[in-house]
C-alpha cells in the first residue's frame, strides 16, 4: 500500500537505551500477564498476535496486500495437529513440521503470485487461499467440518508435559517473545531496508540494481513461515484444528488486527491482535454486533484513523519530541 | 385395629422412615449451561428454546423451595467445533459450569463429550444426532437424550422399505452427522432387502438444492433420503417441491425432521411426509401443559424433542445430585442416573442405559393435510409407537468401550 | 440419449440449466462490480452485502407494508440504490485520491457492518419469500422439469444485462461515464460534473446488486449470510473477465455458473472452488483477466 504515512515510525528506535524500553515492557507484561488473565485467552491472543506481526512483514514494510494468509495458517495447523495426534510427535517436532508444510506452501504460492500485483495480488492470494480451503474441507486426514480434534499436548522435548495451562502458556510466551525479537531485528536489518525501499517505489529499487522479485518472495515466504508457526502452536493451545482457520473471513480478520493496530509499526500488529480478541471474547454474547464492531474499526481506521493505534501513539509522541 | 388400619398405619410408618433418605442437597450453587446454535440453522429446534426447557425443568423439580440454587446460562457455538469447544472450555474452567446441555451439530457435541469427560463434568446432550455419543465414542460423563441416528434410521428407514420404497438416494449434509445418519440408514435400508443407488455430499449452509435434487431425480430412486436436519431439510423439501419431485413419482424421507421444521414449511408443501419423532406435545395431558406453557415464553412456538429432552435431562440431573448429595465428581452423578429410573411429565417413565442412551418409546408419524388440521400446531398424524427397547439400537451393537 | 461418464444426457442438459441461471446471478452481480470499478476504479467489496439488503428490503416490503414482488423489483433498486449514493458521497468519495486498497478494506468493513447488523435483526437461518402467484408451477421440457420462477430469472436477467451494456458502451451518457473515467479534467472542463456521475453510476452499480438480491429471493433464501456467501465467488469473475470489461463480466458470469453446474455434476465437492481454479490459472497466464485491460 503506497499512500504510507508511517515510515519514520519505524525507523525511530535508532539506538540507546530508549529502544530497549518497549521490550522490556513487553517482557514484564509476559510474566506477569496469567496471573491477571485466564492463560487460555492470553494464549490464543499471543498466537493472533504472532499471525499478525508475520503477515505485517509484507503488509507493512514490504506493501504487499495478501488476502489469502489463512491458508499458511490453517494448513500448519492442520499439520501440527496430525503430526501430533497420529504420528505422537512431541510438540517441538509436531510444531516445526506444521511450520515447515507453511513454508513449503509459503514458497509454491509465493512463487505463483509475486509477479501480481495491487489488486490482482490480493485477489490471486485470495484464490489460492480458497483452493487450500476446499483441500482441507475434502481431505480425510483433515476430518471436515469436525476438524481434527482431542490433540494432545504431549511433552516438550519429552521431558516437560504441556497439559497444564500454566506449562503452555510459559512455551508459547517464549517463543512469542523470540519470534517478535527476530522480525525486529529482520526488520532493522539491510534485507529490511530493501524490503521497506520496494514499498516506498519499487521502479526506483528496480533502477538501483535490487532483484526485487527475490526480495518480494523471500518477504513472502518469511511472513508464510512465521504465519504457519503461530498456526501450529495454536492447534496445540486448543488441541483442535478447524476449518475456520483457512476461511477467506479469518484472511480479512488479520488484516483488521493489523489496520487497527498500525501498518508498518513493530508493535502495532501485536496490539491490533489483543485488542480484537479481546473484543471477540467481551462481546461473544452480544452474537453478531461483533461483526459490526469490526465492520466499524474498518470503516472508521480507513476514514480517519489510518496510522492504527501504534502509528498514532508514535506519532505523536514524535511531534512532541520535537515541538 | 382391622387389617386396612394396620396396613394404613404400617405404610405411613414406612413413609416417614423411608422420607429421610431422600435428604436434600446442600452443597454450591449448581450452574448449567445451554450450548447450541442460537442463530443459524437449528435456532428454532433447539436455541433459546432449549434455555426456556431448561429453566422450566429447574422451577418444575421445586429447587427453590428445597433450598437448592440452580442457575441456567446460555452459550452460541455457531455451528463451529472450535467455538463450541473453546465456550465449553471456558465454562468449565472459569465460569464453574457443572452441566452442559443440548448442542445440536454432532462435530461440536463430539469436541464437548471430550472436553467434559477431560474435566469431570457432565455433558446431557439433546440436540445433537450422532449415535456414536453412545458408540465408539462414549464416556462414563456423557448421557444422550431425546434421539439419535440410529433410532432415526431404524424407524424411518423401515417403514419406507416395507411400503416399496426399496431403493434410495441420499442427500447428506457433509459432516458428522450427516455421515451417521447416512450409514445407519444405509444399513437399515440393506437389512431390509432395499438398495441404494447413490449419494451425493451436499456442504454446510448450502442455499440452493436445484443442482442435487436433479441428480436425485435421474438416479430414478424410488425413495430420497435427506440426511440433513433444520434449514437444511426444508430447503431440500422446498426445492423438491418447486421441481416437481414428488408428482413425479419419487418419495422424500426427512430423516431427521422436528416439528419446527413442519411448522416452518407450512402443512401445504409438508403434508404426507412420514418420519419418525422421539416426542410430540399432544401426546397427553402432560405434554399438552408442557407446550402450552412452553410457547407462551416462547413467542407462541410450540417445543420440539430437543426441548423437551432438555427438560426431561434436567430434572433427572437435580435428582441425581440429590441423590448424590455432590455435584464435584461428574462420573459419580452420571453413574447415579444410570442407577435411577426416570420419571418426568415430558417424557413420562424411561431409562438409562449402561452406554450413556436414555430410552423411551418414539413414534412413526406422518404429517397431516392441510383440512386435517384442527388446532394451532396440530400437524402429526401418529401411525405407530415403536416401544423403548426396539426404538435404539441394542446395547451390544454400539461398540461402547463402557459395556461390557 | 446419449451418456457421457456416466451421466445421462438428460441429467447433463438439467445440470447446464440450472448452472445458467445461477450464472444469470452471477452475471448481474459481477456487472455491477464491473460498472463500479471500471468507471469508478473503485473496489466494492459491499456488493454482496448490497445484494443482501436488496433482498431483505423486498421482503420487508412484503411483509411490513404488503408491496409484492413486482413493486418491489422497482422499489428495492431504487432503495438501496440511494443507501449506495449515500455511501459514495460520504465515504468513498473521500478516499479517490488514495491507493485503490483503502477503498476495498473499506467496502469490506461496510459489508461486515451490514451483514452483523441483519444477522443481529433477523438470525443466520433464512426467511422464506414465495415466488409471485403469475410464475408459480413450471412446464415439463422433456430433460427435465423447469420451474417457471427459474426461467423468467434467466431472460430478465440477460435482458437486464445486454441493455445494461449497450447503454454504457452505446449510447451517449455512457459515453461521459468512459470519458470521465479516463480524464475527469477534461470531461469536467466540459461542464459535465463528474463528481455526481461518479456518485449515480456508484448508486446504479449498487441498485443492480439489489435487483439481483430481489430475483434471488424466492429461490435462495432471504438470509444475511447470502452477500458473504456469493461475493467472492462474484470478485473471481471480474477478475477473470477482467477488471474494466463489462461485456467480459456478462459473459464469464453465465460462463462460470456453467462451469459450476457441470462440476456438481461429475465432482460435485470441488463446485464451489472450480471457480478460483479457473481464476489462478487465467490470472497466471493473462494477469489483467480475459477481456480486461491493463489499469
Amino acid at each position: 500500500m503506497s499512500a504510507q504515512p508511517v515510515s519514520h515510525s519505524v525507523s525511530s528506535p535508532a539506538s540507546g537505551g530508549s529502544s530497549l524500553l518497549p521490550f522490556v515492557v513487553l517482557a514484564v507484561c509476559l510474566i506477569i500477564g496469567p496471573s491477571l488473565i485466564y492463560p487460555v485467552f492470553l494464549m490464543k491472543a499471543l498466537c493472533f498476535a504472532m499471525f499478525a506481526c508475520a503477515f505485517n512483514i509484507l503488509l507493512g514494510f514490504t506493501g504487499l496486500l495478501s488476502f489469502g494468509h489463512a491458508a499458511f495458517l490453517g494448513m500448519a495447523s492442520y499439520s501440527s495437529a496430525h503430526a501430533a495426534k497420529v504420528w505422537g510427535l512431541t510438540p517441538e517436532l509436531a510444531i516445526a513440521f506444521g511450520t515447515l508444510v507453511a513454508m513449503a506452501l509459503g514458497t509454491v504460492i509465493g512463487m505463483l503470485t509475486i509477479r501480481s500485483r495491487g489488486i490482482y495480488f490480493a485477489n490471486i492470494t485470495l484464490a489460492f487461499a480458497q483452493m487450500v480451503f476446499f483441500f482441507c474441507l475434502q481431505a480425510k486426514f483433515t476430518g471436515g467440518e469436525d476438524g481434527i480434534q482431542s490433540v494432545p499436548r504431549g511433552s516438550l522435548f519429552g521431558l516437560i508435559s504441556l497439559k497444564s495451562d500454566m506449562a503452555m502458556y510459559v512455551f508459547v510466551a517464549v517463543v512469542f517473545f523470540i519470534t517478535f525479537l527476530m522480525i525486529y531485528r529482520i526488520i532493522h536489518s539491510p534485507f529490511g531496508q530493501v524490503l521497506r525501499a520496494v514499498r516506498e517505489n519499487e521502479a526506483r529499487a528496480i533502477s538501483l540494481g535490487y532483484k526485487v522479485e527475490q526480495y518480494k518472495l523471500a518477504a513472502f515466504i518469511l511472513s508464510a513461515t512465521l504465519t504457519g508457526l503461530a498456526g501450529s502452536i495454536k492447534a496445540l493451545v486448543f488441541q483442535l484444528a478447524s476449518l475456520t482457520d483457512v476461511t477467506w473471513q479469518m484472511s480479512g480478520e488479520v488484516v483488521l488486527m493489523t489496520l487497527l493496530g498500525g501498518v508498518g509499526t513493530i508493535f502495532g500488529p501485536a496490539v491490533g491482535a489483543f485488542v480484537i480478541v479481546s473484543m471477540e471474547n467481551y462481546l461473544a454474547e452480544l452474537g453478531s454486533w461483533v461483526l459490526v464492531v469490526q465492520g466499524a474499526i474498518f470503516v472508521l481506521c480507513v476514514m480517519t484513523f489510518r496510522r492504527g493505534i501504534v502509528g498514532t501513539a508514535s506519532y505523536y509522541w514524535h511531534k512532541r519530541q520535537q515541538g | 385395629m382391622t387389617l386396612i388400619k394396620k396396613l394404613a398405619v404400617a405404610t405411613a410408618f414406612m413413609t416417614a422412615m423411608a422420607a429421610p433418605a431422600f435428604a436434600q442437597y446442600s452443597g454450591p450453587p449448581i450452574k448449567l449451561g445451554v450450548l447450541s446454535d442460537m442463530s443459524g440453522l437449528y435456532a428454532d429446534l433447539s436455541g433459546p428454546g432449549s434455555v426456556i426447557a431448561a429453566k422450566l425443568a429447574i422451577e418444575d423439580f421445586g429447587a427453590a423451595a428445597k433450598g437448592m440454587k440452580v442457575d441456567v446460562i446460555g452459550g452460541d457455538h455457531q455451528n463451529k467445533a472450535d467455538v463450541g469447544a473453546s465456550i465449553a472450555r471456558q465454562w468449565y474452567d472459569q465460569d464453574g459450569v457443572d452441566v452442559i446441555l443440548d448442542v445440536p451439530n454432532s462435530a461440536v457435541a463430539l469436541a464437548v463429550s471430550d472436553i467434559t469427560k477431560e474435566k469431570n463434568k457432565i455433558f446431557l446432550n439433546s440436540g445433537a444426532a450422532t449415535s456414536d455419543l453412545t458408540g465408539p465414542k462414549c464416556t462414563p460423563n456423557t448421557i444422550h437424550w431425546a434421539y439419535d441416528t440410529w433410532m432415526l434410521a431404524n424407524g424411518t428407514g423401515k417403514a419406507l422399505v416395507k411400503q416399496g420404497g426399496d431403493s434410495w438416494f441420499f442427500l447428506t449434509a457433509d459432516y458428522a452427522f450427516g455421515y451417521a445418519l447416512e450409514r445407519d440408514t444405509m444399513e437399515v435400508v440393506k437389512k431390509e432387502g432395499g438398495k441404494v443407488v447413490g449419494n451425493v455430499r451436499v456442504p454446510l449452509n448450502n442455499q440452493d438444492f436445484s443442482s442435487f435434487l436433479l441428480q436425485a431425480q435421474a438416479s430414478k430412486a424410488k425413495v430420497i433420503g435427506l440426511a440433513n436436519a433444520g434449514g437444511e431439510s426444508t430447503s431440500s423439501l422446498k426445492g423438491a417441491a418447486e421441481f416437481g419431485i414428488t408428482q413425479a413419482g419419487q418419495k422424500l424421507a426427512g430423516l431427521l425432521v422436528d416439528v419446527n421444521d413442519v411448522h416452518g414449511l407450512g402443512l401445504q408443501v409438508a403434508q404426507g411426509l412420514t418420519f419418525t419423532d422421539a416426542w410430540y406435545w399432544d401426546l397427553n395431558d402432560d405434554t399438552r401443559k408442557f407446550a402450552a406453557r412452553f410457547s407462551a415464553l416462547n413467542g407462541g412456538k410450540y417445543p420440539g424433542k430437543i426441548h423437551a429432552g432438555v427438560y426431561s435431562s434436567v430434572i433427572h440431573y437435580l435428582k441425581a445430585v440429590e441423590a448424590v448429595k455432590s455435584k464435584a465428581d461428574g462420573a459419580a452423578v452420571v453413574k447415579k442416573m444410570k442407577e435411577l429410573p426416570t420419571d418426568d411429565t415430558v417424557f413420562g417413565k424411561g431409562e438409562v442405559r449402561q452406554d450413556g442412551r436414555k430410552t423411551h418409546p418414539v413414534y412413526l408419524v406422518e404429517v397431516k393435510k392441510p383440512s386435517e388440521s384442527k388446532k394451532p400446531w396440530d400437524y402429526y398424524k401418529i401411525l405407530t409407537t415403536i416401544p423403548a427397547n426396539e426404538a435404539f439400537r441394542p446395547l451390544k451393537d454400539g461398540n461402547c468401550p463402557l459395556v461390557n | 440419449m446419449f451418456e457421457i461418464l456416466g451421466i445421462t444426457s438428460q441429467a447433463l442438459f438439467g445440470q447446464l440449466l440450472i448452472g445458467l441461471i445461477n450464472g444469470a446471478f452471477y452475471a448481474m452481480l459481477s456487472l455491477g462490480l464491473a460498472v463500479i470499478f471500471g468507471m469508478l476504479n473503485i473496489i466494492n467489496f459491499t456488493h454482496g452485502a448490497l445484494y443482501m439488503i436488496g433482498a431483505f428490503v423486498a421482503w420487508m416490503l412484503l411483509n411490513y407494508l404488503g408491496v409484492g414482488y413486482w413493486w418491489a423489483l422497482v422499489l428495492s433498486p431504487i432503495a438501496t440504490g440511494t443507501l449506495g449514493v449515500l455511501i459514495e458521497r460520504f465515504m468513498l468519495s473521500r478516499l479517490r485520491d488514495l491507493d485503490h486498497l483503502y477503498g476495498l478494506l473499506l467496502t469490506f468493513g461496510l459489508a461486515l457492518i451490514f451483514e452483523g447488523l441483519f444477522r443481529q435483526k433477523f438470525g443466520s437461518s433464512g426467511l422464506p419469500y414465495r415466488p409471485p402467484a403469475e410464475l408459480t408451477g413450471g412446464t415439463n421440457l422433456g430433460f427435465m422439469f423447469l420451474p417457471n420462477y427459474r426461467a423468467w430469472v434467466i431472460s430478465f436477467s440477460l435482458v437486464v444485462c445486454l441493455g445494461t451494456w449497450y447503454a454504457i458502451e452505446h449510447t451517449r451518457l455512457g459515453s461521459y461515464l468512459r470519458a470521465a473515467t479516463e480524464n475527469p479534467a477534461l470531461v469536467q472542463a466540459f461542464g459535465i460534473n463528474v463528481s455526481r456521475m461518479i456518485t449515480l453510476t456508484y448508486g446504479f452499480g449498487v441498485g443492480l446488486a439489489a435487483l439481483a438480491g430481489v430475483l434471488a429471493a424466492p429461490i435462495y433464501q432471504v438470509n444475511p449470510l447470502m452477500g458473504s456467501n456469493i461475493i467472492i465467488v462474484v470478485f473471481a469473475v471480474v477478475v477473470i473477465g477482467g477488471m474494466g470489461s463489462i461485456l467480459g463480466s456478462i459473459i464469464t458470469g453465465f460462463a462460470l455458473g456453467v462451469a459450476e453446474g457441470l462440476t456438481k455434476v461429475f465432482y460435485p465437492e470441488a463446485s464451489s472452488t472450480v471457480i478460483f481454479v479457473i481464476m489462478a490459472i487465467v490470472l497466471l497466464i493473462r494477469p489483467t483477466g480475459l477481456f480486461g485491460r491493463s489499469t
